[in-house]
């Protein structure tokens, strides 16, 4: 079976510098894989490509068997490629509903977006709690729920997650990934960017090491977080 | 579903918006010109609620706005006067009134694409000058057009443009019915009236469509808005061209009620005023809208009225002159309302809440 996401030696370049230095990555149906690296090793600029927000310099990624070079950045939600920033990225002067509402856009199934919000709800009591409060009201561990509430709403083929770990508390950070592992069971193929790499080694099936624009370690999860070098360099043992 | 009371409030609002004019030219010894007065109201509501699209829906600031009014008001001139009509193919003169106004609406949409189209990455105020830029250029068109062709008669402007003429009535002459006598003011009223009331029904649609959740979308995040798969391009450039379209058919019927059209009628000024509007109602909210056009359009006129006895009570005779004490006074009134109603006078619960979401989040 071809993976879901194949990308084939990938570049980035912002203006002369090579962010990214042709990596290979692929990430099959049902997959939860991490992405780990030190900060500006590329992996966000990678994401970023994945969403069509940078144009590549080179390579080929495809996406359920197709290339996406030619989508403009408002296709991928729609193909089910979607991706959940860095900082969020939501509608701070919306509600938290509008907000969840915003990420059905491309659906035209009003019945099902309903059922899909009470959904959404259900994995994020807290929200549903908030639903009517304006989204930039709301704390950073809310917001970051809203943000993967919002994404889920376009019922992604494989989600992008962008360092949701970012700027949270210890024991909210612990919440997110517990509902990262839930989407995960319920089928949702998921890429997860993370600085956290212990954290995001123990929730995921495959993991990839990055570092200054290349792949320099590819394996199972278990294998990575028992590596030594891993864990010197990124689990702080 | 609508319950009893909006019922009996729509039929109350449609009765009093029927026996308005009548209660106007019979209340008042010069209640012509007042009934001029709201016609003209009549047709800043339109704009407004044009410029409410572009500006209120996708947060998009045009200064130029007045442009828009002007193609429709040419449109309307060039095709229902005698000035072009030794030119233009006899087919193409006196359209009936409906493909008229469709005419003026697409011709203002096209202009609308065409300002939208360069300014697509710019916003506030970057895209506020551009806007400003285009209004006058289209102005300053319409005021050079008369050589080295005569197209537009230049700054003389153009005359003797018919009035509307709807299953053989002409609209310019009075007409007889039930025992009233409708004169071309009144019969205008209702005229504009019906397309003002057709605004407000595409614009309230509008607003619940999926296109007015994109729109809302784009001014709050345009990269956002992008990454949940909407064509921010497309949906501004709908933007830009409903709104124009809005605009167009307001000037159309602009230049038949006047019978005469001219550069002058489409200054800078004017889309200011017309932004005002917009603001002061309350950016985003319809009947907010609506309430600012009513306001911005009438009060100046009711102080032409008021200024030269409240002078003379006040002082005891005529200091200044009442044309510049009326604009004094607006302009005075105008700053007050939005030093205390920053976010306008009739404003969208999303709108009223956004100026005051600190409060909101102490209370959090």
């Amino acid at each position: 079976m071809n993976p879901l996401l194949d990308i084939k030696d990938l570049k980035v370049a912002y203006g002369g510098i090579h962010a990214v230095k042709g990596i290979d990555l692929n990430i099959n149906k049902g997959e939860l894989v991490a992405l780990i690296g030190a900060n500006g090793a590329g992996k966000s600029t990678t994401l970023k490509t994945l969403v069509g927000m940078v144009k590549p310099a080179g390579g080929e990624i495809l996406f359920d068997g197709k290339p996406t070079a030619r989508l403009a950045p408002y296709d991928y939600v729609g193909k089910g490629l979607v991706l959940v920033p860095e900082g969020r990225g939501i509608f701070g002067r919306l509600t938290v509903e509008e907000n969840l509402q915003m990420g059905a856009y491309v659906r035209n199934d009003k019945a099902d977006i309903a059922n899909d919000i009470d959904r959404v709800f259900s994995l994020f009591p807290r929200l549903k709690e908030r639903r009517s409060q304006l989204a930039g009201t709301l704390s950073g561990g809310e917001q970051q729920m809203v943000a993967i509430g919002r994404a889920m709403m376009s019922r992604p083929k494989l989600l992008l997650l962008d360092e949701p770990s970012m700027g949270l508390a210890p024991i909210i950070v612990q919440k997110i990934f517990e509902i990262i592992r839930m989407i995960a069971a319920e089928g949702v193929t998921m890429l997860l960017v993370e600085q956290n790499a212990k954290l995001a080694l123990q929730t995921a099936d495959r993991g990839y090491v990055m570092e200054s624009g290349r792949i320099t370690l590819a394996d199972s999860a278990a294998n990575l977080l028992a590596n030594e070098k891993i864990q010197q360099a990124y689990l702080g043992e | 579903m609508q319950s009893k009371k909006q019922i009996i409030t729509f039929a109350a609002l449609a009765v009093v918006l029927a026996i308005l004019p009548w209660a106007i030219t019979g209340g008042f010894e010069n209640g012509k010109s007042w009934l001029r007065a709201v016609d003209f109201a009549l047709l800043y509501i339109m704009l407004a609620l044009g410029l409410n699209i572009v500006v209120g829906f996708a947060g998009l600031l045009d200064l130029g706005y007045i442009a828009f009014y002007a193609v429709g008001a040419y449109s309307f001139a060039l095709l229902n006067s005698p000035h072009l009509a030794a030119v233009l193919p006899a087919w193409l003169m006196h359209p009936p009134l409906l493909v008229m106004l469709l005419i003026a609406a697409c011709v203002a949409g096209v202009f609308g694409v065409l300002l939208g189209t360069p300014t697509l990455k710019l916003r506030g105020d970057y895209l506020a000058i551009v806007t400003l830029g285009f209004g006058e250029i289209i102005r300053i068109f319409l005021n050079n057009l008369d050589r080295p062709v005569n197209i537009t008669n230049g700054p003389q402007g153009i005359n003797n443009i018919s009035k509307v003429n709807i299953a053989g009535y002409d609209l310019g002459r009075p007409i007889e019915w039930f025992g009233l006598k409708f004169d071309t003011v009144h019969l205008y009223y209702y005229l504009i009236l019906a397309f003002c009331c057709l605004i407000i029904f595409v614009t309230l649609r509008l607003q619940r469509s999926r296109i007015g959740r994109a729109w809302v979308a784009i001014r709050e995040d345009e990269i956002a808005a992008n990454a949940m798969g909407i064509n921010t391009r497309n949906v501004k450039l709908l933007a830009f061209a409903m709104g124009a379209s809005f605009g167009g058919v307001s000037g159309a019927l602009f230049a038949s009620f006047q019978g005469f059209v001219s550069p002058e009628s489409f200054v800078l000024m004017e889309s200011i005023m017309v932004l005002c509007m917009v603001v002061l109602g309350g950016m985003g909210h319809i009947p907010g809208v609506i309430l600012g056009a009513i306001l911005v359009s009438i009060t100046p006129e009711v102080l032409r009225d008021v200024i030269n006895p409240l002078q003379s009570a006040v002082f005891g005779e005529r200091l200044f002159d009442p044309e510049n004490l009326r604009m004094l006074i607006f302009g005075l009134a105008m700053i007050i309302i939005m030093l205390l109603r920053p976010e306008g006078l009739w404003p969208s619960k999303r709108r009223a809440r956004e100026f005051h979401e600190h409060e909101e989040e102490a209370k959090a």
